[in-house]
């Protein structure tokens, strides 16, 4: 089918918030860098947080591709209020427990909707999320496995992995807030729809915590972070940017 | 005291320069696990390296980053450090052979010319 204007701008409005999730995140993530907790787990986490930049380049590159300035541009020209990422992946990276639930929830929704994009009628989206399949569950093999060990661990690794549980569940349910695109995303075929996404989600997490002897705690008992999408962060988001474009602003014609 | 440094990170794990670096108890301790990579279906898997990690599992998760991130593989095997059995290095002269051993040698068989001339017959007819 052709697209409308509005699917159009229902398509930018995802592919904005998708790589501006990764971004963020993974530009998070990457402060683990040198601070992990044993060496190897400190390169696979830096080494998942290239892997995230990697993403949001490739979804930036669309974007350009639709008219949108270079992903240079985009992402290092912009501040808070033009970010549509959700709030959890802004928020600082706190304990491992924090990080690694963060990484748990984040990643599983990741996977998921590229997974559901694979069937995209936009073929270039379709062909990015397919590009990134072996990456993202590469991820989610790392976060489920931390979470079942630490989750089986002792006393005190079970009682911080269900904290970090209960504050990281209602942040994470803000990766869900809808556009107010939904419908022509669903109509044109170009995406399922966040509350699809949200439902398979909740059953994938749910199935592995569980298995991890921990609970997710029930969604009708919380209030999920919503704004992010809409440019509503919270204060830790412009520190970020300011921090990740310091060297970028002090001569943004330069040459890498 | 917190440790300043010019890396932001480091500052923002506050790390107390005064905390004395303490015993790990036995939970702690890792064990090592040898890493081996396949790059093509079919082939052997070589020896690449090791990792620390608490179970195969994990030694997987890690070794995957640590020995792939960069180069083609298709198969990982982990296998526990003190599951290996080895030679000494004072046995070390087992292995040095001496060289009249014309009956082992491959040249000692000398069929390359029968096969030159087989081809060159196959091919003649062909």
């Amino acid at each position: 089918m052709e697209f409308t204007e509005k699917h159009v701008e229902g398509l930018k409005d995802l592919l904005y918030k998708m790589a501006d999730d990764l971004l963020i995140i993974g530009h998070r993530n990457s402060e683990w860098t040198g601070l992990g907790p044993v060496l190897e787990e400190d390169i696979a986490f830096s080494s998942m947080a290239q892997d995230k930049l990697g993403q949001a380049n490739a979804l930036y590159g669309l974007l350009h591709e639709l008219g949108e300035s270079d992903p240079d541009t985009i992402a290092f020209m912009r501040n808070d209020k033009q970010f549509h990422c959700c709030q959890l992946v802004e928020m600082p990276i706190g304990g491992y427990d924090f990080s690694l639930t963060r990484h748990f929830f984040y990643d599983h929704a990741d996977a998921i909707r590229f997974e559901m994009l694979k069937d995209s009628v936009f073929e270039p989206l379709a062909m990015v999320a397919n590009k990134f399949r072996g990456e993202v569950k590469y991820h989610t093999m790392h976060a489920d496995t931390w979470m079942r060990h630490l989750g089986k661990g002792d006393e005190t690794s079970k009682a911080r992995m269900q904290n970090a549980i209960n504050e990281t569940f209602p942040m994470a349910l803000g990766i869900f807030e809808e556009s107010i695109y939904e419908q022509e995303l669903m109509e044109s075929g170009i995406f399922a729809g966040e509350k699809t996404l949200k439902e398979m989600w909740l059953t994938k997490v749910e199935q592995i915590i569980e298995s991890a002897g921990l609970t997710l705690p029930d969604i009708n008992s919380v209030t999920p972070v919503y704004g992010g999408r809409k440019g509503q962060h919270s204060q830790y988001l412009q520190p970020l940017l300011e921090e990740m474009t310091e060297v970028f602003r002090i001569d943004p014609g330069a040459e890498w | 005291m917190t440790i300043h440094s010019l890396d932001p990170r480091v500052n923002r794990a506050e790390i107390d320069g005064e905390a004395k670096i303490g015993h790990l108890d036995e939970f702690d301790y890792w064990q090592t696990y040898e890493v081996f990579v396949q790059i093509k279906r079919g082939t052997h898997h070589s020896h690449v390296g090791s990792v620390h990690a608490p179970d195969p599992e994990m030694a997987i998760l890690f070794a995957k980053e640590q020995y792939t991130r960069r180069g083609v593989c298709v198969n990982l095997w982990v296998v526990k450090t003190s599951d290996i059995f080895t030679t000494e290095y004072n046995d070390s002269d087992i292995f040095e052979t001496t060289p009249e051993k014309y009956h082992r040698d491959p040249e000692s068989y000398k069929v390359m010319d029968r096969i030159k001339a087989y081809k060159e017959k196959h091919n003649s007819q062909s």
